[in-house]
């Protein structure tokens, strides 16, 4: 569904990453881990195209998404959930659903999805018209995926979901994205630094450090492999 | 009492040109974070709009003024998303400091480019609209005054319609809260800001008319001091704030107004502007603009 070849991508001068390759399935879970600064961040912002690569091709159902803009590529059904979460703050959990179905032109399609948001994170439904700036990390990171969900993705962008929540809420949010992607089936490429996590969810794994990709393989015999325990998973 | 009716009268109608200018600073600020000074050289330019199409119509029409207006407020539509998309577009993501010299540049080189093909001598605007005095008590209410009321009232119900009940008002919202979100969202910025540009332009443009209507001599630098202080009014209201630009332009009016129907109108800007020096110590972020906390 999902196929790079020979990304690389740079800030000026500093090379961020170069040269990775990688294809995924319609319907997986595949993650990146890695370190700070392997470059994790920047091949999720090129996909989603808010940055352009130096070299190498993003193809997305066939068509290539490194000459489209951004709002383009969230036309076509490929929507990203940033790092830090970039909710509107100074706007309510409604509005801020609202804005995620901004693309979206059949009412009964955008009443469906937010149905849909609502049954997988009942706690939104009640804090509807709250601002989002005052719900705690945990429920800002469900707006953010909820949002994000507005929009009928067919494929996600997940940076980060575990950043700055409380640890009782990381495993919510972890099931839910487990549940988003069984129940339609949603494709998701996941960035996480919480790679014990992130490989218990994924069915497949990619290792970045400093901007090439040095491992992959199954989630599962990734979790099982002694050199990646001892780097990433604390033994 | 009737002397204190009249200046409230005068100061609203003075003040409702520099609302519908500092809209313009306003939503451009709110959209792009930096202050568009050729602006104010966008109303000049609109007066002068006003000026030429005049001659066309039938002066003292209603009908003929409402075309004016209408003509002046697209033609500076156009020239406000040309000196974004050719201007301030190429820097987009350069410090802010270079797109504020680039503004700078603009307004220079509309203001002398103005002095090329205008000339540098005042011109006599014409009286687009029927005139009459009205005598209401003991208040003298001229119809232009009406008109500036009235078309300013209408231009802000109508922008405030656009920014909260169109898609791409509520586009501008987002870009405005935060754009790289809005990015994500599916909102195409570069439509947005040239959006923004123009309906800036065209309320600066209707502003140039009914400031020329109201002191009819125009010409190429005129914009200068009722951009400064449109400018100021926007500040003053908490500039990326649309209703605070609004209300910063009737304070900023009705005071200069008051003071200069008082004895010391020599220094009525100076009063003026320390009036909003005052204000902005107490509250730094204007009157209806507020500090907002991200969560991080």
């Amino acid at each position: 569904m999902l196929k790079v070849t020979d990304l690389s991508v740079s800030y000026g001068a500093i090379s961020a990453v170069s040269g990775i390759s990688f294809t995924i399935e319609q319907g997986s879970i595949v993650t990146l881990i890695g370190g700070n600064g392997a470059g994790k961040t920047t091949t999720l912002r090129t996909i989603s195209g808010l940055l352009r690569p130096r070299a190498g091709r993003i193809e997305f159902l066939g068509e290539d998404l490194t000459r489209l803009a951004p709002h383009q590529i969230v036309a076509r059904g490929l929507c990203h959930v940033p790092e830090g979460r970039m909710i509107f703050s100074n706007l309510t959990v409604d509005e801020n659903l609202t804005m995620g179905a901004y693309l979206q032109t059949d009412p009964a399609r955008i009443a469906r999805n937010r149905d849909y948001v609502f049954s997988v994170f009942p706690r939104l439904q009640e804090r509807i018209r709250q601002m989002a700036g005052t719900l705690s990390g945990g429920e800002q990171q469900m707006l953010a995926i909820s949002r994000a969900l507005m929009g009928s993705p067919k494929f996600l962008l997940l940076d980060e979901p575990s950043l700055g929540i409380a640890p009782r809420l990381i495993s919510t949010i972890f099931e839910k994205i487990v549940e988003i992607n069984r129940d339609h089936g949603i494709t998701i490429l996941l960035v996480e630094q919480n790679a014990n996590l992130a490989l218990e969810v994924s069915r497949h794994a990619y290792v970045l450090e400093t901007g090439r990709i040095v491992m992959q393989g199954e989630s599962r015999q990734l979790r099982a492999d002694p050199q990646l325990r001892a780097t990433y998973l604390g033994g | 009492m009737s002397e204190f009716l009249q200046q409230l009268l005068n100061g609203l109608s003075l003040g409702a040109i520099y609302a519908l200018i500092a809209l313009g600073y306003t939503m451009v600020y709110g959209v792009l974070r930096f202050i568009n000074f050729a602006h104010s050289d966008v109303f000049m330019v609109g007066a002068f709009i006003g000026y030429y199409a005049g001659k066309l119509v039938p002066a003292g029409t209603i009908w003929g003024g409402l075309t004016v207006l209408a003509a002046a407020m697209l033609g500076c539509a156009v020239l406000g998303m040309t000196i974004e998309r050719l201007a301030y577009r190429p820097l987009r993501g350069a410090p802010t400091l270079n797109v504020l010299i680039t503004a700078i540049g603009v307004s220079l080189l509309l203001e002398y480019t103005g002095q090329v093909f205008f000339g540098a001598a005042p011109r006599n605007f014409p009286a687009l609209f029927p005139v009459k005095n009205f005598a209401v008590g003991g208040l003298v209410v001229s119809s232009n005054q009406l008109l500036v009321i009235a078309v300013a009232l209408g231009l802000m119900v109508g922008l405030q319609l656009i920014v909260y009940h169109t898609r791409i008002g509520t586009a501008m919202r987002a870009v405005s809260l935060n754009p790289k979100a809005a990015v994500l969202m599916g909102v195409n910025i570069d439509v947005v800001i040239s959006f923004t540009f123009g309906l800036g332009s065209a309320l600066a443009a209707a502003g140039g008319i009914l400031y020329a209507l109201n002191y009819p001599s125009i010409d190429p630098l005129m914009g200068v001091m009722p951009g400064l202080k449109a400018f100021v009014a926007a500040i003053l209201g908490g500039i990326g704030n649309i209703p605070g630009a609004a209300l910063g332009g009737l304070v900023l009016g009705t005071v200069e107004t008051f003071v200069s129907g008082s004895p010391w109108s020599t220094y009525k800007d100076a009063i003026a502007f320390a009036i909003l020096i005052i204000i902005l110590l107490f509250r730094p972020a204007g009157l209806l603009g507020r500090f907002t906390v991200e969560k991080v």
